[in-house]
């Protein structure tokens, strides 16, 4: 009996949205153990990393790697993960493109972690009780003495393949089980695209395969830009047409056109599509393109922008730490963690 | 910062800006030697991309250049599409961080050459003010 392909699934900064989108394939999950070994997995199985660095270089068939890389730990694994696997796969949008955590990117960490620590409403922290590098606790009734180091944070938020060499990308937020199912597909046959392509979605956009675009004029022209949350779509009519901000033209197909369908502009999870190099870049394009004024009405233009209170949010929704220009500039030194505590 | 010559990269459209700046040679006229000019068939033919691209190769300042409105433009309204593109253009910049002065949109005819000469002057005179941006976008640890 020949052995089956070993497959790696690494976490970093993500949600778990992608592992479940693993689960999510139900049934078929039962012809991926079938066909694969799991070596590592830290969501579901009890290995650690002392198992993947046991094993031979180029041992793993394929690393599932989800998540950006935030952290020095992230940046660890993933260069470890790097050496001992044959194909490295970017699994979605967080992992390929920064996602919605590369958002952080627009502020400094200490304003991040200040943030998260304080300012949050959900957030209860009197003490104000910071992050700190190295923790010594000393309770000598309790006969405890020990020391705690935690991982530090990287300045920005990094896409997987500004770290280490991917070979594949598989888009999503999270890929849908059909896109990680055509994925695996390919992966298993070996009959894959060139190195760095996006395997399992579709070469075209959004559009190609929304029904509404049946219904979208000849020249898109709009006097106002909606948001879902302020205008309610008409049914069964393109929404980029109604004014709401769709990123169906510029965004990568595969997903089946779900959110537009369920009158949801499309908020570009699975990325740009091939010849594009600044999702973002490309989008406002558009979007500047179909607003109807003329220069000569500069009011009515910036009445219109205005409407739409973080327009980074919307085109950079999960690119934004792959865009050509990354993360705010004159980022300051991170002062809010502590060296050490002691307890 | 004294001796920090600014990169200055400029879209210029063929029937009008490009024109210009022909005109200001032919016509001996001298402006700092800053500027790469790199002709396009209109300004709504520049993608924002493009001027991102510029950004992130090296360009501390970016400008788009094409013919005045309402009449001006060679297609029409391409000038129109450049507007209100760069207008929203302008609000990304602003939230990565970007000095305004850094990204110009401006219309100069083919018989302004001395206008094509004052926002190049301009231009550098506030960049060497500002510095390079290559040094604000180091992530510093």
């Amino acid at each position: 009996m020949t052995e089956k392909p070993k497959v790696a699934w690494y976490w970093c900064a993500s949600c778990g949205g992608c592992e479940e989108s693993f689960v999510d394939l139900a049934e078929r999950l039962l012809k991926v153990f079938e066909a694969v070994d799991i070596v590592f997995c830290p969501v579901a199985m009890d290995f650690k990393r002392e198992d993947v660095e046991k094993l031979p270089d180029g041992s793993i068939t394929v690393a599932l790697i989800n998540g950006g890389i935030r952290l020095k730990e992230h940046e660890e694994m993933v260069k470890l993960l790097r050496k001992k696997s044959k194909i490295v796969i970017a699994y979605g949008a967080c992992s390929a493109w920064g996602g919605i955590p590369g958002l952080a990117n627009l502020y400094n960490l200490d304003e991040v972690i200040e943030r998260k620590y304080l300012e949050v409403p959900t957030v209860e922290n009197p003490k104000e009780v910071m992050p700190t590098k190295k923790t010594i606790v000393n309770i000598p009734e309790a006969g405890i003495k020990a020391e705690i180091e935690l991982t530090e944070p990287l300045p920005v938020l990094l896409p997987l393949d500004k770290v280490i060499d991917v070979d594949y990308y598989i888009p999503g937020c999270p890929p849908t089980p059909d896109v990680f199912w055509n994925a695996l597909q390919a992966l298993l046959s070996g009959n894959l695209p060139p190195k760095g392509s996006v395997i399992g979605a579709s070469q075209k956009s959004v559009c190609d395969e929304c029904p509404l675009n049946e219904t979208k004029p000849e020249k898109i022209l709009v006097k106002e830009f909606k948001r879902p949350d302020k205008a309610m779509a008409k049914p069964n009519e393109c929404l980029l047409a109604q004014g709401f901000l769709c990123m169906g033209p510029v965004t990568r197909g595969g997903c089946k056109s779900l959110c537009p369908q369920a009158n949801m502009p499309c908020t570009g999870c699975f990325g740009m599509l091939d010849g594009i190099v600044d999702f973002g870049g490309k989008a406002i394009s558009y979007f500047g393109s179909i607003l109807d004024y003329s220069p000569l009405e500069e009011r009515e233009i910036k009445d219109a922008y205005e409407k739409v209170p973080d327009w980074v949010g919307v085109v950079y929704r999960y690119s934004l730490a792959a865009s050509k220009l990354g993360h705010k500039a004159r980022l300051k030194k991170v002062e809010r963690i502590k060296e050490v505590t002691e307890i | 910062m004294s001796d920090f010559e600014p990169k200055i990269v400029v879209y210029a459209c063929n029937w009008c800006t490009y024109a210009a700046t022909d005109l200001a040679g032919t016509s001996r006229m001298s402006y700092p030697e800053n500027v790469r000019i790199i002709r396009v068939m209109c300004s709504g033919r520049v993608d924002p991309q493009f001027v991102l691209q510029a950004f992130a190769d090296g360009a501390d300042g970016v400008i788009v250049a094409g013919c005045h409105p309402p009449a001006d433009c060679h297609y029409l309204e391409g000038n129109y599409k450049a507007y209100r593109r760069f207008e929203l253009f302008r609000k990304l910049l602003e939230s990565f961080g970007i000095e305004k002065e850094r990204f110009r949109l401006e219309w100069i005819s083919a018989a302004e050459a001395s206008r094509w000469v004052q926002v190049v002057n301009e231009m550098v005179a506030e960049l060497k003010k500002l510095g390079p941006l290559k040094k604000n976008l180091e992530v510093k640890e």
